[in-house]
């Protein structure tokens, strides 16, 4: 019975899209409020719809209701609750659930939040997130349908993949949806926009909230996705150049590009042609991500199951969108006055370039991933793609970014002093080098690994040096009415502070990977061996019961100068109705450095083969992203950004004439 | 600086940026590329020792040899051809005679696959895309794909 009313939902979920694609764009072309206003109770009833009948489909799995197919081959009965709830999105026709669910929220909020949004705007905005809630129910409901019964209904399901039953699963898919999809409300709004053909400076106060929301997300989701990866595999690795994380770097570049370049729309009315394609593109990407992820076109721990129709239905829907609002760009681009002007040495000079260096590493990471697949398609060659291309490509064309970001940050508005900032980096620039030396010092080869740490720490330093300055105008002995100039700077600029040092502590964790160490030893019982400055011994051997797993654990002493510091218990699960091992990665984090321990089976004489990984400061990749969509937060939180500044500001700015034609 | 001058310097830049960005990416493709064979292509080709490659099939049952030092060998066939392969390290989790396989690395002067890493699938229900292409060029695809996996579960 509740199978049914999520599925009946879902059509009427369907039914709501549909009207809130046609209704309101309509009334925007026949002036009648009465029809735009139709958008908004349309928006929030068809979230309503899909939330119903998601929480259907997770009732269903919570209490394994076997006549369904889909909880049949996700699901088992002694499965722990989190993987019944989280597994829900661990394939194919949930995780399709979980994209509409996160479309309607966004369509929702854009409703609920945008009162100071001009009504045609809004409309025309809301019917295209109806237009795409349309394409993706329509796709769920024709090739993906989650609630299709089994009959007869077997007596126990097929369990979840053991490589996902993990606390990640709970985590990173909802994150990078959140991320990926929360993009559509810049895509609508740019689209939207593009439609009335009303475009000026306040309309990057409308996409701005959305946009850094939307990234803060995304970095988290990758952030924990390279997570998971690392502990899970196996091997060591956070981050493999693989298509499918490159399909979620791919709309983080562009939209880490937009955010800066909306900034300067807002602040100074240029770069709005740009503005607009960048968010276009960046929810273009977030959709050929998940054609390449859900179409099958990728084999990949992801993509659950192949099936050619769906794969062309997706490729449908990525025409659809991507040719559409490319095509309307291209009649309305023209038509789009040009704005403020500023000298090429100034903040918009120097956030046009960071905006072409993320555009164009962006370009490097698209052609890297795309080109096997075009290749294969065109002469049937395989070929793969893998970490040198990128690492050549991707590195140079990032790495002025790093160099440049803080002189960025110092530069004036309008017509900025190269000299000056340099000066003000004088002291950021000596804690780099210094650091540099001593990082050689300590440390020594490689030189990626000393000269990438001292780049990293003249960035975190230099993030700051604006607001130090800002805060102690004349100097550090003129420290008057210090604590009240730091409370009344905006919490964005602090906000853009802890972003950019967060980009600079993620370098420092990346870079100290070269002095990490690696081996593979067959362990015997109460044998110390060395990695990295530690000694690991296998103390005990333990097998242990799961509730849908066996375990065989090593409990090892993770031990420095004699001294036991830590207790490491790596492991390796079989998982009886897959018949699949699973290893779990033994990892104790030292100083943000971490011990990383992964076993196989053991040899007949007792001893066991284990890789084990010294990773100094390893942890500091993940704290970086974190730091940055904690800044990416803060920002969202100053009141300069918040949803009825726009309300205010448009009707100040209301007097003086429109920008836009 | 004119409007006129402005704009140009910021055309040029960005058009100097791309070219640069360009230049990297075909460099790169050019020099990066691993391509990826089933031992019968392998043959066809001639590849010759030292050229980076992905190789992919099955692992034929009765071939697979551990010795001193976490060293394996075995061999990886289509049905047709085969080559051997040899590896230092740790088998991943899903690694059995018999199973779809995937190795990179090169040829050695004796033609032997050097392998410098070897992926396994993801689960006991798919096949590596690329393997199961080889195979079926080979025409030596059996469907074991998902209906057969959850069949036996029952």
């Amino acid at each position: 019975m509740i199978d049914e009313v999520g599925h009946y939902a879902l059509v009427l979920a369907l039914a709501l899209a549909v009207m809130q694609m046609i209704l309101p764009f309509w009334g925007a072309r026949a002036r009648d409020a009465r029809l735009m206003a139709l958008a908004r109770p349309a928006a929030l009833a068809q979230f309503a719809f899909v939330a119903l009948s998601y929480a259907a489909l997770t009732y269903a799995h919570v209490v394994s209701d076997f006549s369904l197919a889909n909880v049949v081959e996700n699901s088992h009965s002694t499965k722990p609750l989190i993987y019944k709830i989280s597994g829900v999105w661990g394939n194919h026709e949930g995780s399709m659930m979980l994209w509409a669910l996160i479309l309607t929220l966004s369509g929702a909020a854009m409703a609920a939040f945008s009162r100071a949004i001009p009504p045609r705007l809004l409309a025309d905005a809301l019917s295209v997130q109806g237009c795409l809630g349309v394409a993706f129910l329509l796709f769920i409901l024709l090739t993906s349908n989650p609630f299709a019964r089994l009959s007869p209904a077997p007596m126990e399901g097929n369990d979840l993949n053991p490589i996902l039953q993990d606390p990640g699963l709970a985590i990173h898919p909802p994150l990078l949806y959140l991320g990926y999809v929360g993009f559509s409300i810049v895509f609508s709004l740019a689209a939207g926009a593009l439609i009335g053909g009303r475009i000026d400076a306040a309309f990057a106060r409308f996409i701005r909230p959305w946009t850094l929301a939307a990234w803060c997300f995304l970095t988290l989701g990758i952030a924990m996705g390279s997570y998971w990866a690392y502990y899970t595999l196996g091997w060591g690795g956070f981050w493999f150049w693989d298509p499918v994380e490159n399909a979620s770097l791919l709309p983080w570049l562009s939209g880490t590009a937009l955010l800066h370049c909306a900034a300067v729309m807002e602040k100074r009315d240029a770069l709005k042609i740009w503005t607009i394609f960048l968010a276009i593109l960046t929810f273009s990407l977030s959709l050929l991500g998940t054609f390449l992820v859900r179409s099958g076109v990728l084999t990949s721990v992801h993509s659950f199951a192949s099936d050619p129709q769906r794969g062309l239905f997706i490729l449908g829907i990525l025409v659809l969108f991507i040719g559409g609002s490319l095509f309307l760009f291209m009649l309305r681009a023209p038509t789009l006055s040009q704005g403020g002007l500023f000298a090429p040495i100034s903040r918009e000079g120097a956030l046009v370039v960071n905006n072409l260096l993320l555009t164009a590493s962006c370009a490097a990471v698209f052609v890297g991933t795309l080109y096997p697949l075009a290749l294969e398609a065109w002469n049937g060659d395989k070929i793969s793609v893998g970490a040198p291309f990128f690492n050549l490509t991707f590195g140079p064309l990032f790495a002025p970014l790093a160099l440049l970001m803080p002189i960025g940050q110092n530069l004036a508005w309008k017509r900025g002093d190269l000299l000056a900032a340099l000066q003000r980096l004088w002291f950021a620039a000596a804690c780099g080098l210094a650091a540099m030396l001593a990082f050689y010092a300590a440390q020594g080869a490689p030189v990626t690994a000393y000269v990438g740490a001292g780049v990293a720490i003249y960035l975190i330093v230099g993030a700051f040096v604006e607001i130090f300055n800002r805060i102690f105008p004349a100097g550090l002995r003129a420290s008057k009415n210090v604590a009240s100039r730091a409370s009344g700077l905006p919490l964005s600029a602090w906000g853009t502070a802890i972003a950019h040092a967060g980009l600079g502590v993620t370098l420092l964790g990346l870079a100290a990977s070269g002095w990490g160490a690696e081996k593979i030893v067959s362990m015997k019982t109460g044998e110390a061996y060395d990695v990295g400055p530690y000694q690991l011994s296998v103390v005990a051997m333990t097998a242990a019961p799961g509730p849908n797993y066996r375990e065989a654990i090593a409990h090892m002493s993770v031990s420095r100068n004699g001294a036991v510091v830590a207790m490491i218990e790596p492991s390796k699960r079989f998982f009886t109705t897959r018949r699949m091992g699973v290893s779990q990665a033994g990892i104790v984090t030292l100083n943000f450095g971490q011990i990383y321990v992964s076993i196989a089976e053991q040899n007949d004489n007792g001893a066991v083969d284990a890789r084990l990984y010294w990773k100094p400061l390893v942890s500091l990749i993940w704290l970086g992203a974190l730091a940055m969509a904690f800044g990416g937060g803060l920002s969202l939180a100053d009141r300069r950004l918040r949803v009825g500044v726009a309300r205010r500001a448009a009707r100040i700015s209301g007097a003086s004439a429109p920008a836009a034609g | 600086m004119t409007r006129k001058q402005k704009r140009l310097t910021l055309i040029f830049s960005a058009l100097g940026l791309l070219g640069a960005a360009v230049g990297i990416v075909l460099f790169a493709l050019r020099d990066n590329v691993v391509f990826f064979y089933g031992p019968t292509e392998m043959t066809e080709k001639q590849v010759g020792p030292g050229q980076r490659l992905r190789i992919g099939g099955l692992v034929k049952p009765g071939t697979l040899v551990h010795l001193e030092g976490k060293r394996i060998t075995f061999s990886v066939t289509d049905g047709r051809n085969e080559v051997p392969v040899s590896y230092t390290g740790l088998l991943p989790d899903l690694f059995k005679e018999g199973q779809g396989v995937v190795a990179e690395g090169a040829l050695d002067k004796a033609h032997v696959f050097r392998a410098d890493s070897v992926l396994a699938k993801h689960d006991e229900r798919y096949m590596p895309r690329e393997v199961a292409d080889a195979l079926k060029k080979q025409g030596v695809w059996q469907e074991e794909g998902g209906k057969a996996g959850s069949g036996a579960n029952k």
